[in-house]
């Protein structure tokens, strides 16, 4: 049963606005937190009625605080989405529109690879081949760090991947744009770019790291849930979000 | 958007809302060709319509609000027409009317007209800053520790400052104009061009100089979003003084035409 929207609401919407993507931990807080402020009752237990809440607000506006899985940590995000935007015209207030091109370049390699990631090197490569304004390699590098820095990529060595915010952000973009790449998680059926495969060729089915590491937790001999072959990849650990000490 | 530079006022006012230069821009005949409609044509003119529509539209100017407003940049009545409300004009009242209750039921927002001639909007808080503990830090904007010093600066010294007695103070901070900020780049743009665009700042020239000096006031959005009484607080605080043993600024803090009288630190 949905509250009434409150300042205890409207204090965590602000927030989720500058922020753009909370975890579920930094969320129960900060929810605590708001409520303690507007000096309302708070129930921990009622993260998502609370979210809903609000969501019932936004829906007319094409907003929606959306729930996500970092490919990463497997750990659960929230995300405040703009449901209007088909595009990248998510990100148009702040990027020239060549820089854009230069993201749905990278996305576009991202997509399309096996591991869900792009090298600086492909990246750098890919800006030859732009029809607006070309980048300069300079301009390019600086554009990435951007992009990490507004939380719309990730980097490591070197390494570009979607960001947890960027796939929760567009998943309805990239499923429209790349509907034959796309690849799916057989577990919890969302996109996927960091994930295992299976390798019977006529299989071939997909499953996040995170995914994996919780289904086949426990069990002696990991078999491929759509084909039973036996599945051949190292079983990640399941990852605990950290503990917090309680203030 | 067109940038437009303002051609400076001399007649300065802190209180009364300031008035704009001679020079007319495109965007300013554009407003002027809009009269509001009347209370009847708006009546005629939703009957027309759907009410998906009406909120279709209305949805459509809420987010061009807090795009601009994420980069605090005023919304022009001009821009929002052209851009946004386009064939709907004859509504727009009605239209304005539920952005402003959704601002406030659904953000904790308010839209405020912060310039009665040329019909410009900013979005402001309505809920109380916080104290520290808020467990999800904002992507602080380094930016806003320059400002807020500038601020509290102008108000000390009565509300008008000349330029020079700003640069100086940055410049003590290690906040050197001439040279390249590792943080702000180049400060003299941020402080007369940044914030000023984004009417936290007001940069006139002060006539008769020469050379050309200028001074600083409050702009308003910092008129209607900061307050007082905190700057005096921040100030006390600082020089570890009680606010009261500056009666005059005290008196303008606690005035009742402050944004928030706050009880919270």
């Amino acid at each position: 049963m949905a509250r009434q929207m409150g300042d205890s609401h409207r204090r965590f919407l602000q927030t989720m606005m500058a922020n753009g993507i909370v975890d579920e931990q930094g969320a129960r807080k900060l929810i605590a937190h708001c409520c303690e402020a507007s000096n309302t009752q708070h129930n921990p237990d009622k993260l998502d009625d609370f979210i809903e809440t609000i969501n019932l607000k936004l829906q007319p506006m094409f907003m929606q605080i959306t729930k996500g899985m970092s490919e990463d940590s497997g750990h659960q995000f929230y995300a405040l989405v703009n449901m209007a935007e088909t595009d990248v015209t998510r990100m148009s207030s702040d990027y020239a529109d060549n820089e854009l091109e230069l993201f749905r370049k990278t996305m576009d390699l991202i997509v399309c690879s096996e591991k869900g990631n792009a090298s600086s090197t492909d990246i750098l490569n890919s800006a030859d081949t732009m029809t607006t304004k070309k980048l300069k390699k300079s301009e390019t590098e600086h554009l990435l760090n951007r992009l990490v820095h507004d939380k719309w990529l990730n980097e490591k060595r070197g390494e570009y991947t979607l960001s947890t915010r960027c796939i929760i952000e567009m998943e309805p973009y990239i499923r429209t744009m790349y509907q034959d790449q796309v690849k799916v998680c057989h577990i919890c059926r969302n996109i996927a770019f960091q994930c295992q495969i299976c390798e019977n060729p006529t299989c071939g089915i997909k499953i996040h790291n995170p995914c994996v590491a919780r289904y086949y937790k426990g069990r002696a001999e990991p078999r491929c849930p759509a084909c039973d072959d036996f599945w051949p990849h190292e079983i990640p650990e399941v990852r605990r979000p950290k503990s917090q000490s309680r203030k | 958007m067109t940038q437009r530079k303002r051609t400076s006022n001399t007649q300065s006012s802190s209180q009364s809302k300031r008035t704009s230069g001679p020079a007319a821009t495109q965007e300013e005949d554009d407003d002027q060709t809009f009269t509001q409609p009347s209370t009847t044509q708006v009546q005629r003119g939703l009957e027309k319509l759907t009410p998906a529509q009406v909120d279709q539209k209305t949805a459509e100017v809420v987010q061009f609000f807090l795009v601009k407003d994420q980069k605090k940049i005023p919304v022009r009545r001009a821009d929002l027409v052209k851009h946004v409300v386009k064939e709907y004009r004859n509504i727009y009242p009605e239209i304005m009317k539920r952005a402003a209750r959704i601002f406030d039921q659904v953000f904790g927002l308010k839209m405020i007209e912060i310039d009665a001639k040329n019909h410009m909007y900013i979005l402001i808080n309505k809920l109380e800053t916080v104290e520290g503990a808020s467990p999800i830090t904002n992507p602080t904007n380094p930016k806003t520790g320059l400002l807020f010093v500038i601020l509290s600066v102008i108000f000390m010294k009565g509300g008008v400052v000349g330029e020079n007695l700003i640069w100086k103070t940055l410049k003590n901070l290690k906040v050197d104009v001439g040279e390249k900020h590792e943080e702000f780049g180049d400060v003299k743009k941020v402080v007369t061009d940044e914030f000023v665009r984004q009417r936290y700042l007001e940069y006139t020239r002060i006539p008769h100089t020469e050379p050309i000096e200028h001074e600083f006031h409050w702009g308003q959005r910092a008129e209607v979003e900061v307050s007082k009484s905190k700057i005096l607080a921040f100030m006390g605080e600082l020089h570890e003084q009680d606010p009261q043993s500056w009666s005059q600024q005290y008196q303008e803090a606690h005035s009742s035409t402050q944004p928030s009288t706050s009880s919270q630190k």
